[in-house]
């Protein structure tokens, strides 16, 4: 009885903050202006400027995602290299810029990548060619990166970590080299690192507005920005609420997808 | 004498500013069973280490079959370690942790089933192939891990402490497999422990080291009695270490009485260190010995009783015998001229018998 006591604050939280915002999207996502029950909501996906803007969100994100992951895990082999003592400094570098805003964060690339911007008019002092990238999805991917690469690393660091030298050294003892190695033990070991690196950069990849409204200008249009658009300018909360549903399907799909992965690395990777 | 396998020669070794191993000089002969015997810190897993490879000498040279290895990395060594925890593959079953190896080295499928059968059938785990690791107990671990390691063929097998994590009744158990194991195989084993016991029990070479230094190297039997110092003596089982001068060849004088010896070439009245092991004192009755004390400690042990019997000049006797000798009896102490052991006082701080932690 106490101890359900105690639950009660939590569960009241989880009510309040969850359940009925959920419910609300639900309900919203699945009535028409008028109040009926309708499926045109979600529907509006098939729309072509709806689904143009999920299929960039979801090439981007993959993207980034990849890029944080093939930057991530060598600088997390290099930190857990180092011991604990002397990686914890490059760890506390690394994540020194996550304790700033993130929109300042994201601004300032916006600084460095304009026309006349700050890198520019580097490359121009040195008679370079300018670089134009300003609006355009590799600029929405570089922010992508540059925001979400420290919640790639964290996870995959954590886990390496915790990888006993000797079973390493037990590898290598047994023939394999460096390669051999990190196929068959680092990276399989280290496979529930990644899956929730992963999962912690996808998703915020996905469903951002602020990076591509900051980076990608008006021309570039995420779902993200499309179910902001939806809530804030046309004010139709129907069809914004319809689109992220929509959104959310996918997230829990690729999810599902990765969690099956995970179970297949308990010991059928070899 | 068959030749010998591995040669160290010369090998230095610090971490961080503090000397591990200072100019080790070790030679292992083909197919013997070699034990690295010491207290925590004495350099013995280092020395394991240097051999396996995970460790680069500071200086000196590692030589394997007449070929320079010193820097060569371990998975070009022909050496196969089984480590202190394990160090099993946890995303993998039994049988493809056994396969790990072979799965390197490219060997036929067929050659590999055959090989993990045999491996699992030497260590007793037939039937464990899919079993997780997780799973398995200590014991059928470092099992997995022994056979994991001989199933390349080694022409060395390294182990590090391998039965330091089991329970003792399981530890003599593995002791036996693993003097089975080593004559099934014939490969050289070195092996490296703490546990005194474990070491007389299953290697044909017992190296003692301490500090660095090795203190002596010899056969079980030689170890125990004949140690060549006081840190051996002690290390090595229990022992009563006594300050002793040498009267003449085969005369020694401890505490005032002469105890004929049998060891000679000592200069006359050289300070020495007698050994004098607890089994090897004889209780008589006081009139009857060559040294009389009152017992003043009593433990029964099962095989035999624990006396400690002080002398009149305070020094406690440790004494191991099956004669019954009630506390505050005055009882006298012989012992055999051939059981008396004489050795030089420590010519430096580090044969001194400090830290010895068991």
């Amino acid at each position: 009885m106490g101890k359900k006591l105690l639950a009660g604050p939590y569960l009241l939280w989880m009510v309040a903050f969850t359940v009925i915002p959920l419910a609300l999207i639900v309900y919203y996502g699945f009535t028409g202006v008028g109040g009926g029950f309708t499926l045109a909501n979600v529907a509006a996906i098939a729309r072509p400027e709806h689904s143009k803007a999920l299929v960039l969100s979801l090439a981007l994100s993959m993207v980034s995602t990849v890029c944080c992951l093939v930057l991530a895990y060598p600088l997390a082999m290099v930190l857990r290299g180092r011991g604990i003592g002397k990686g914890s400094f490059i760890v506390f570098i690394f994540i020194l810029p996550m304790w700033m805003n993130f929109l300042l964060r994201t601004m300032a690339w916006q600084t460095l990548l304009e026309k006349n911007g700050v890198i520019n008019a580097f490359l121009g002092f040195f008679g370079l060619p300018k670089l134009q990238i300003m609006n355009t999805p590799a600029a929405i991917v570089l922010g992508m990166v540059y925001n979400f690469l420290p919640f790639m690393v964290l996870p995959i660091y954590n886990v390496l970590a915790k990888i006993d030298d000797d079973t390493i050294n037990a590898a290598a003892d047994l023939g394999a080299n460096f390669f051999q190695t990190l196929l068959r033990v680092w990276f399989p070991l280290s496979l529930p690192g990644v899956i929730s690196g992963i999962t912690m950069v996808f998703v915020p990849s996905l469903t951002t507005f602020v990076i591509s409204n900051l980076l990608g200008g008006s021309k570039i249009l995420l779902i993200g920005n499309v179910i902001e658009q939806e809530f804030t300018k046309s004010g139709n909360w129907h069809m914004g609420s319809g689109l992220s549903m929509v959104l959310m399907v996918f997230i829990m799909a690729s999810m599902l997808l990765l969690a099956k992965y995970d179970r297949g690395g308990e010991g059928t990777t070899f | 004498m068959e030749r010998s396998l591995i040669e160290l020669s010369h090998i230095s070794k610090s971490f961080d500013g503090t000397m591990v191993l200072d100019d080790l000089e070790l030679s292992v002969r083909e197919n013997s069973f070699v034990t690295l015997l010491g207290p925590s810190g004495c350099g013995k897993t280092t020395t394991l280490r240097i051999i396996g490879g995970f460790e680069k000498p500071d200086a000196g040279r590692v030589v394997f079959d007449g070929m320079d290895i010193t820097g060569l990395p371990p998975n070009k060594r022909q050496v196969n370690t089984v480590f202190q925890k394990y160090a099993l593959f946890s995303h993998m079953n039994v049988e493809e942790n056994i396969a790990f190896g072979l799965k390197i080295k490219n060997k036929p499928k067929a050659y590999i089933a055959d090989k993990i059968k045999y491996s699992l059938k030497l260590v007793n785990l037939d039937g464990f192939e899919k079993r997780g690791v997780a799973s398995l107990s200590g014991g059928q671990q470092q099992r997995v891990a022994i056979a994991r390691a001989i199933v390349n063929e080694p022409r060395v097998l390294l182990l590090d402490e391998p039965l330091g994590a089991l329970d003792l009744k399981l530890r003599q158990d593995m002791q036996y497999e693993l003097i089975r194991l080593k004559n099934e195989l014939g490969i050289t084993f070195i092996y490296v422990t703490h546990d005194q016991e474990e070491a007389l029990t299953m290697s044909d070479t017992i190296v003692v080291m301490n500090q660095g230094y090795i203190q002596q190297m010899g056969s079980p039997e030689q170890i125990y009695n004949e140690p060549e110092n006081a840190f051996v003596a002690d290390f090595i089982g229990e022992s009563n270490i006594l300050d002793a001068c040498m009267v003449r060849d085969e005369l020694v004088k401890i505490f005032g009485v002469n105890f004929p010896c049998v060891d000679v070439g000592f200069a006359p009245n050289c300070p020495v260190d007698a050994v004098i092991r607890p089994e090897d004192i004889v209780l008589v009755e006081p009139e009857n010995g060559q040294i009389t004390g009152t017992c003043t400690h009593l433990i029964f042990k099962g095989v035999h009783y624990e006396m400690e019997v002080t002398g009149e000049n305070g020094f406690e006797w440790l004494v191991h015998s099956t004669t019954f000798c009630p506390v505050g009896e005055k009882v006298g102490i012989r012992v055999d001229p051939f059981n008396i052991q004489i050795m030089n006082k420590p010519a430096s701080v580090d044969e001194e018998a400090v830290g010895v932690e068991e």
